[in-house]
């Protein structure tokens, strides 16, 4: 049984496609015609698509579904969920899981429990050393067969340069992708919020801007020194867009993405003490705030990410510097990247392309595009439909959302994953 | 919940909590002032009591040690005729795992009235009184190196009973203001009142990043920062920062910044010094300056008492000097 999504606007940025369009899979989930069947095509299901934007599943560079290891703040079944609930059909999961994906098992064991919900499909990615703690390099090439798509030590720092240097010389051996979360340990300290206006005032114990420029420029030093591909991770600062950008200019193979909360939110947002913006690295001044969409808008990042990190609610209900960090974001990704083009700062395609065909290049799968013969992992999105975020609404086992009360433009009515619908929107 | 200063007001704009001095009018300074003046005769009678809080349960919790200020707020309380308790949690239940709102939930489960917190954190006091029914009220008595606002009130009580008029000082708060509650919630309380000049003297190690967002000036030198000075508050250094690399010793510390009768020569004839206590003799201050006669240290501490009298007065009744009947 064929299926067929009827009149609706088609933005497929892999393929330059921007139209109003339909879009035909097969009985097995794959795309077989955009804009007319192929010979012989029957369909037995029609979606009405006409008013939506039709797009593919975004994919989500960075997502905590926090399994193993901390499954009573939420498991890959319930944020694999959520995730559809918000369009996106592809994820990835850093190494800093409980164990650690360092070794093959542990990355089956991951991609088997998402193919089994077959909701979100979650791409882990593998250990860049040994349990993450800087000494020995994983084995790589093991865990690149076992379906890792990037090599990273997550938050846990390497500090020795020469460990460092091994790594990535490796990676580029087997044309690995590494990602790289620059931020130097003894710079960061006990530090809880950027070192700045709020900081001072609130008397928070600071993170200054060189915690992540100092480790940017060794990094940067290595990866042209190695070769290797390297993709940085949620840059927070205004300087290190710069030096990003001076690389690229340079001819290094580096790449970088942005959360969306770094988009909207700044240092002030902490207000008193406002747990939901305790977030690492932390949320900056409004001058790398200005900074970092101008880099999304000039093409200097490649892909906006969730970087979902659900939690109970007992994680945030402590003094700030003693809440747990992070914000339950996989729900607000594709509004708040909406936002951007309300903003005038981005074409629609521009901010599809930022969600879909992007990222998935960085992790080099086929996925975020809608040609002939991709898996039908789509995202419909009603681009009118005006709505407030409520706690009520989210999917995610985890509420901890600066978010609530933001009213938003774009809401996701149908997710489809390998041409199935795994979702569908409720209206009450 | 971000709700910020207005969580300390009620609708009519008067203190329901005390966790800052930040974002308070320069009227609500002035009744604390004034209510502290009106309580100063208390401590100096025969019989050192007024029934205002009789009845009502204060608890003293303390998550982090402190002599001083949890015997100036208990007697605060005893002299306004409270029930007080105290209860010192750094060697108590949250040594055994049990959670700073836990904490909080047993104790307010004995209908405690009025929470005075001290913690290691900033924005704890927030958190708590986000957190217990409206009813409860909470005195902030120092949260990381957030706020400190009872010694900021105490500070500028001092400084009207000696100086008089806040809108010709100059005051210089010298020494560690990076780590330093007292700092933070002095400035603030300084620039509500009208202080045209408030200078910072430190090192930048010992600075905040954005010091001079909070409206000071900043000197690393005490002969150019002492310049003309009517009042110095000496901050304390705690000794644990000689080892994280901010100062390289104490004698360094001690000859650029310790307060000496030479360096304090540049100030006015008229100086008064302050120290929010406990002093480091010969670390941040000579001995000759903390007992000679510009020192207005012990004061500080007495006045502390009538201070936080007027803080849980107006917090738990509404008694202003303004409004009040006579005691």
């Amino acid at each position: 049984m064929g299926m067929v999504i009827t009149g609706g606007h088609l933005i497929d940025p892999a393929h330059k496609v921007n139209a109003v369009t339909d879009l035909y899979l097969d009985k097995k989930g794959f795309v077989v015609g955009v804009g007319a069947p192929p010979e012989g095509f029957k369909a037995t299901r029609t979606l009405d698509a006409s008013g939506k934007i039709v797009c593919p599943g975004l994919v989500d560079l960075r997502c905590r579904p926090r399994e193993p290891g901390l499954e009573y703040k939420a498991t890959i079944e319930s944020e694999a969920r959520a995730a559809v609930s918000a369009g996106i059909t592809t994820l990835c999961c850093p190494p800093d899981t409980d164990p650690v994906i360092d070794t093959p098992a542990m990355a089956q064991l991951i991609q088997q429990r998402a193919w089994r919900f077959g909701m979100a499909f979650i791409h882990p990615l593998g250990a860049l050393t040994r349990g993450l703690k800087g000494k020995h390099l994983a084995d790589m090439e093991a865990l690149d067969e076992a379906g890792c798509v990037g090599f990273t030590n997550a938050l846990e720092p390497i500090t020795d340069t020469l460990v460092m240097r091994r790594a990535l010389e490796y990676a580029a051996s087997f044309d690995l992708t590494v990602f790289l979360h620059p931020s130097d340990p003894w710079l960061t300290g006990d530090g809880c919020a950027h070192e700045g206006e709020v900081s001072t005032r609130l008397g928070l114990p600071g993170i200054p801007e060189a915690a992540e420029t100092v480790v940017l420029a060794r990094d940067l030093a290595l990866i042209e020194q190695t070769g290797v591909r390297a993709h940085f991770c949620q840059l927070s600062s205004a300087r290190a867009m710069t030096m990003v950008m001076e690389a690229q200019a340079r001819g290094l193979r580096v790449s970088t993405d942005v959360t969306a909360h770094h988009l909207h939110l700044t240092e002030h947002d902490i207000g008193f003490f406002n747990t939901q913006c305790h977030v690492v690295p932390p949320l900056r001044s409004h001058r790398d705030l200005e900074a970092l969409r101008q880099a999304v808008k000039e093409g200097v990042v490649a892909a906006i990410c969730s970087d979902h990190q659900p939690h109970e609610s007992d994680a945030k209900l402590a003094p700030f510097s003693a809440s747990e960090p992070g914000i339950s974001g996989l729900e607000t990704l594709l509004p708040l990247t909406l936002k951007l083009v309300d903003n005038r700062l981005l074409s629609l395609p521009e901010a599809i392309s930022l969600l879909t065909a992007q990222p998935a290049a960085i992790i080099g799968v086929d996925s975020g595009h809608l040609g002939i013969g991709a898996t039908a992992d789509v995202c419909l999105f009603d681009p009118d439909a005006h709505w407030t975020l409520t706690e009520d609404k989210l999917a995610s086992r985890g509420h901890n959302t600066p978010f609530l009360g933001w009213e938003f433009h774009g809401r996701v009515t149908h997710t489809l994953v390998g041409g199935k619908l795994v979702f569908e929107l409720v209206q009450t | 919940m971000n709700e910020g200063e207005g969580l300390q007001l009620d609708d009519e704009g008067r203190l329901r909590h005390f966790l800052t001095i930040e974002g308070l009018n320069r009227q609500t300074l002035l009744d604390i002032l004034d209510t502290a003046e009106s309580f100063i005769s208390i401590g100096e009678r025969e019989i050192k009591k007024v029934p205002l809080l009789r009845g009502k349960t204060v608890v003293n919790l303390f998550f982090e040690a402190s002599t001083r200020t949890r015997t100036t707020f208990e007697i605060a309380a005893k002299r306004l005729s409270a029930d007080v308790i105290n209860f010192n949690v750094g060697i108590s239940a949250t040594n055994k795992g049990e959670t700073l709102l836990d904490t909080i939930n047993s104790l307010e489960a004995m209908h405690t009235d009025l929470f005075i917190v001290r913690h290691s954190d900033s924005g704890a006091a927030y958190l708590i009184a986000r957190y217990l029914p409206p009813h409860v009220r909470i005195i902030n008595a120092g949260d990381g190196r957030h706020a400190h606002p009872t010694q900021a009130m105490l500070d500028t009580f001092t400084i009207r009973r000696y100086k008089g008029d806040f809108t010709q000082l100059k005051v210089a708060i010298v020494g560690d203001i990076l780590h330093s509650r007292v700092a933070r919630s002095l400035i603030h309380a300084l620039n509500i009142l009208g202080v045209p000049e408030i200078r910072v003297i430190a090192p930048k190690t010992l600075l905040p990043t954005a010091v001079e967002k909070l409206g000071v000036h900043t000197f690393h030198d005490m002969s150019q920062g002492l310049e003309g000075v009517d009042v110095v508050v000496m901050l304390r250094l705690q000794r644990e920062r000689m080892h994280g690399a901010l100062i390289p010793s104490a004698q360094e510390y001690f000859n650029l910044f310790g307060l000496t009768r030479d360096k304090l020569a540049a100030a006015k004839d008229d100086v008064i010094v302050m120290h929010p206590g406990p002093m480091n003799r010969g670390l941040e201050i000579d001995s000759s300056i903390a007992d000679g006669p510009r020192s207005v240290i012990l004061p500080q501490v007495t006045n502390g008492i009538a201070v936080r009298m007027a803080v849980m007065a107006l917090i738990m009744g509404g008694q202003t000097a303004r409004n009040r009947r006579p005691v």
